[in-house]
């Protein structure tokens, strides 16, 4: 008889803990039956993001959520799935391989899903081709040294150049490739040491001492090294600088005293940066933080949907709260939609064979990487 | 200082912060219940609500989650043997071994008092450690991160068994298991074989619960007992806290290495509690009991693994760096509430900094409190005949396992691995051993890569480095004096039968070979800093293999590393044969890949409790009921997904 008590026993904790549940779920759900006329006709969209949670693209993605459950029409429920793997390529992949042109699943793609794409990685089965851009959001960066380099700011770059430098990298084909690709534009000779687990871990390194130059992207580099540059144990040198409208780089607005990596390519080289390896940095430059964070859609996606989620994100940056939280949460740059997202979507994605080439070919070179 | 954590106090202890707290609490034991899953699943579903709530209510709702987790998990690895979160595989060991005794009370007693002593302490800790720790973290470099993961993998000698060389072996099978995947230092794919599953390395979820949980199902689903041996439960959870009270000095000693490196970056929870197990296990005089049910087995990873999450909270905190999983999503969650983490946490910020602590403290108290409550009822669990629980556990590991990385392959790996770990327990191969190894591996090899690069050879004139080697060769010094902790040791001493075949261990130990040799020609493609740690293990462990091999072959009776348990169990005692589980099992994941998870499931449990458990209909109908309705509930609140099959609608 000890086992049938024990089953109810057992029955009745399950019930328990439904109840438990369903109590802390109510205040979630209510939303859910919308209006019918939608697109969403009240089901829930399903917003994938690549990564885990708790990282930059599912806290940047979370924070869109709720307003955008807010704005679309007939308030559906927005919900953030992760499926992360394979530095994104899991979820891209399955992505392309499950969402309908209906607007009920859509992808936030970030720099490190641009990537693989670009260098023709063998496992992405995803294409940029067959999408459509909902709307961008861009980043930026900022280069710093240890003050032990004794220089103060990047028109004394030229003196580093003899120095042993050690950057702390996530790998050659992830972010990293645009600050290793751009030390070695500027002729400086760091050594990169692979393995870190993520950029956290690479300003560790340089807190400890063990690395001397390091980047942050902007959020990062404003919370946790503002406070070392002015405790004097960190000097900035650059940004990556931002693209404007024309597809120029100009300094990013949010580090307005910094020279962007342009003008320090001036600096070095004592002249405007052209030719192919200029064109094969803008390109993954954009790739990877001027249009870092893409959400797209099937392209056969009818417009009037893109339209509708479209109207939702301006809507969204109008909101009083969005504008006194954003920054804190996502960080200072503008939320894109409509011919500026599409211009940086192209840029990003649309990139010649030559500027891939160049890039491939300079990672055989100096990584002895074999992408084929 | 002391007025503003007091001033923390009352600010926290207002009616509404109170009560997210416990709720967060409560949905952390819920949540911890469930193997695998843990904070990320747990956090991950309170992050919606986060956004409008203030920040005091919001960081107590997740800090009642996170400090709990580590509490509840610990139902599952002492009630079913199924390690209930990365950082209490340890707690296996001892606690399913007093379960297995009718003793599960007690060790769930023991545990309870032993997580609520190691989460105060962490709070303790933590309140005047804040303040200073950022200098100190600092010192903890990538040489000083390497020579702590191998003070880590120290602790296999006393972890390996009578036959050290067997327990080398293993530990070395891990390493390489752990090095698939890409490789730290250039990105490169080791051991991939073109499958993308194993580009990401195998889960240590999906290993830890096929090495620890597959093969304890398998040998219950052969005895056809319950899980306690004996018909009578004894040792109530009363005697489990007294057992604390009287081993205070080692929960205190285990609670202090929980929150050293807890809060150490980079070094991760999951080894937390072995390396509290090998203290335990090197610092007691009498050893025989380890692995067999000693209390002490319980005390030390359960005061270390609750004390682990405060000292995790210092470089999250500090530095927002996450130093796991759920303080990933406890990071993302205060990014979200708009808390910035980073210096200002112990300036301008330090009464939230204060509020955490305190909201860690209370939670422990309530958690284990709630716990202690709930271990008597709980421990009957382990009296109900196997064949009824059966069902309900092959579920949740699967479910757990599958959570992984959400790929129908985390379910055929932990078929893989679960059949290695029938063998290696069938054989005395200290699965311990084996799993420190895999935990470990990534970064030993990553750690020493960095520090070569950063230091070169001169990092071992650190004074960091030189401590911990001195700690690792005492811990290798003490390992294997006074008798080693061997779960078939007291089969070890039964007569043994000369003339029984060794084929089976030989076959084994090859199979395990091949693995080194497969290392070793899967390395010779790679570059330098590609190969160098795969090779020099496979070098280095390959010829203990052979040895091995050497030792079956000649038959030498006497050597410790010739035992089969298959060969020396009483005469009945396994009701059916050795493939059984396996065979129910690959039969589950077969359907599942045609028809989808849910409904295999729903087979599988009318199948096996008419066939096995031999049930009436409605008893039958009730369970299967019951046993799926919880699945689905739990995956529609946590947002699970179910693995779907080829003619899923």
């Amino acid at each position: 008889m000890l086992e049938i008590r024990n089953q109810i026993n057992l029955t009745s904790l399950l019930l328990l803990i439904a109840l438990l549940f369903t109590t802390c779920d109510l205040t979630n759900r209510n939303s859910a039956d919308g209006d019918k006329n939608t697109f969403s006709s009240g089901k829930p969209i399903e917003f994938v993001i690549p990564y885990k949670e708790g990282g930059g693209s599912d806290t940047w993605a979370r924070f869109n959520s709720t307003y955008l459950s807010k704005y679309l029409p007939g308030q559906p429920v927005v919900m953030i799935r992760n499926i992360p793997g394979g530095g994104s390529i899991k979820g891209a992949n399955l992505f392309a391989e499950r969402a309908k042109p209906n607007g009920l699943m859509i992808l936030g793609t970030s720099g490190s899903t641009q990537f693989p794409f670009l260098l023709d990685d063998p496992r992405v089965r995803y294409n940029y081709a067959d999408w459509k851009v909902v709307w961008a959001y861009g980043n930026g960066g900022v280069v710093y040294v240890s003050p032990k380099l004794g220089i103060k700011d990047a028109s004394e770059i030229s003196k580093i150049k003899d120095k042993r430098l050690i950057y702390a990298s996530q790998g050659p084909t992830s972010l990293d490739l645009i600050p290793l690709y751009s030390f070695d534009l500027l002729g400086l000779d760091v050594k990169a040491v692979f393995g870190m687990t993520g950029r956290g871990a690479g300003r560790l390194a340089f807190e400890r001492g063990e690395v001397n130059i390091d980047y942050q992207t902007s959020s990062a580099y404003i919370r946790n090294v503002l406070p070392l540059v002015a405790e004097g144990s960190a000097i900035p040198l650059f940004s990556w600088g931002i693209l404007d409208e024309n597809g120029n780089l100009v300094r990013d607005p949010n580090f307005p005293d910094l020279p962007h990596f342009g003008e320090v390519y001036e600096m070095v080289h004592g002249q405007k940066a052209s030719g192919i390896e200029w064109d094969a940095w803008l390109a993954f430059a954009s790739a990877g933080f001027s249009a870092m964070k893409l959400v797209v859609v099937p392209k056969e996606t009818p417009d009037e949907i893109i339209k509708q989620f479209q109207e939702a994100v301006e809507k969204m940056k109008k909101d009083p709260k969005y504008i006194a939280n954003k920054g804190k949460v996502i960080g200072e740059y503008e939320q894109v939609t409509g011919e500026k997202a599409k211009k940086l979507y192209e840029m990003a994605t649309n990139v010649s064979t030559q500027e891939k080439e160049w890039i491939k070919n300079w990672l055989r070179e100096k990584y002895n990487l074999n992408i084929k | 200082m002391l007025e503003s954590v007091l001033e923390a106090f009352v600010i926290l202890l207002r009616a509404e912060h109170l009560m997210f707290l416990v709720i967060g609490v409560l949905l952390g034991l819920v949540v911890g219940v469930i193997p695998g899953l843990g904070g990320i699943a747990g956090l991950s579903l309170l992050l919606p609500f986060l956004y409008g709530m203030d920040q005091v209510s919001a960081l107590a709702t997740l800090i009642g989650l996170v400090a709990v987790i580590p509490t509840s998990a610990t139902f599952t690895s002492i009630l079913m043997g199924i390690p209930g979160s990365s950082s209490s595989q340890a707690t296996v060991l001892d606690g399913f071994a007093l379960a297995k005794k009718g003793e599960a009370s007690r060790a769930l007693g023991a545990a309870f008092s032993s997580s609520l002593f190691g989460g105060l302490f962490g709070a303790i800790i933590l309140t005047f450690f804040i303040q200073i720790a950022r200098p100190v973290i600092l010192m903890f470099g990538s040489a000083e991160l390497f020579m702590l993961a191998v003070f880590g993998l120290s602790m296999v000698g006393s972890l390996s068994g009578k036959s050290l060389v067997k327990g080398i072996v293993a530990c070395g099978f891990g390493l390489i298991i752990g090095s698939i995947g890409s490789a730290p230092a250039t990105g490169e794919f080791r051991m991939v074989f073109g499958i993308d599953y194993l580009y990401d390395g195998l889960p240590l979820v999906v290993i830890a619960l096929a090495i620890f949980a597959f093969p304890e199902i398998s040998d219950l689903f052969r005895k056809e007992k319950s899980i306690a041996e004996k018909s009578t439960l004894s040792g109530g959870m009363l005697i489990g806290v007294k057992d604390m009270w009287k081993n205070k000095w080692l929960a205190f000693r285990c609670a202090g290495i929980g929150t050293i490196v807890g809060a150490i970056p980079g070094m991760g929870g999951s080894v937390v509690d072995w390396i509290a197990y090998g203290h335990v296990v090197q610092t007691s005089k009498d050893k025989s009991q380890f692995g067999k049910g000693d209390i002490r087995g319980v005390i030390a990873p359960e005061s270390a693994n609750n004390a682990k999450e405060g000292g995790a909270l210092i470089p999250t905190l500090l530095f927002g760096i996450p130093g796991s999983g759920s303080m990933a999503v406890f990071l993302g969650g205060m990014v979200l509430i708009g808390v910035e983490a980073g210096p200002s946490m112990v300036t301008t910020n330090i009464n939230l900094t204060y509020m955490i602590i305190w909201s860690l403290a209370i939670a422990n108290v309530v958690g284990a409190g709630l716990s202690l409550l709930l271990a008597s009822p709980i421990s009957k669990l382990t009296s109900i005949k196997f064949s009824l629980l059966a069902p309900f556990m092959i579920m949740v590991i699967s479910l757990a396992a599958f959570d992984a990385t959400r790929d129908m392959m985390d379910l055929w790996m932990l078929l893989i691995f679960g059949v290695i770990g029938i063998f290696m327990k069938r054989f005395g191969w200290s699965r311990p051993a084996f799993l420190i190894g895999f935990v470990l591996a990534t970064q030993t090899e990553s750690y020493l890569n960095m520090a070569v690069q950063f230091y070169g050879w001169s990092m071992f004139l650190r004074p960091g480095v030189i401590i911990i080697l001195l700690l690792s060769l005492i811990s290798i010094y003490f390992s294997r004096r006074g008798g080693v902790v061997d779960e078939s040791a007291e089969l070890m001493e039964k007569k043994r039968d000369k003339n029984k075949t060794l084929l089976p261990q030989l076959f084994f130990a090859a199979f395990i070979s091949l693995f080194f040799v497969l290392s070793i020609y899967d390395g010779l493609k790679q570059s330098f800093l590609g190969r160098i740690f795969p090779l020099t293990i496979a070098f280095t462990i390959l010829p203990f293999a052979l040895w091995l091999i050497w030792i079956f072959i000649k038959r030498k009776h006497g050597n410790a590393a010739i035992f089969d348990a298959e060969q020396l169990a009483e005469e009945g005692e396994y009701k059916s044969p050795p493939f059984a589980a396996i065979a129910w099992l690959t039969g589950l994941y077969v359907v599942t890949v045609l028809i989808g998870f849910v409904p295999s499931v729903v087979l599988f449990f009318i199948l096996f409790l008419r066939i096995k458990a031999k049930t009436t209909w409605w008893k039958t109908a009730l369970l299967t009921a019951s046993g799926v309705g919880l699945m689905m509930a739990f995956g529609y609140f946590l947002n699970l997904e179910f693995p779907s099959g080829l003619f899923t609608i």
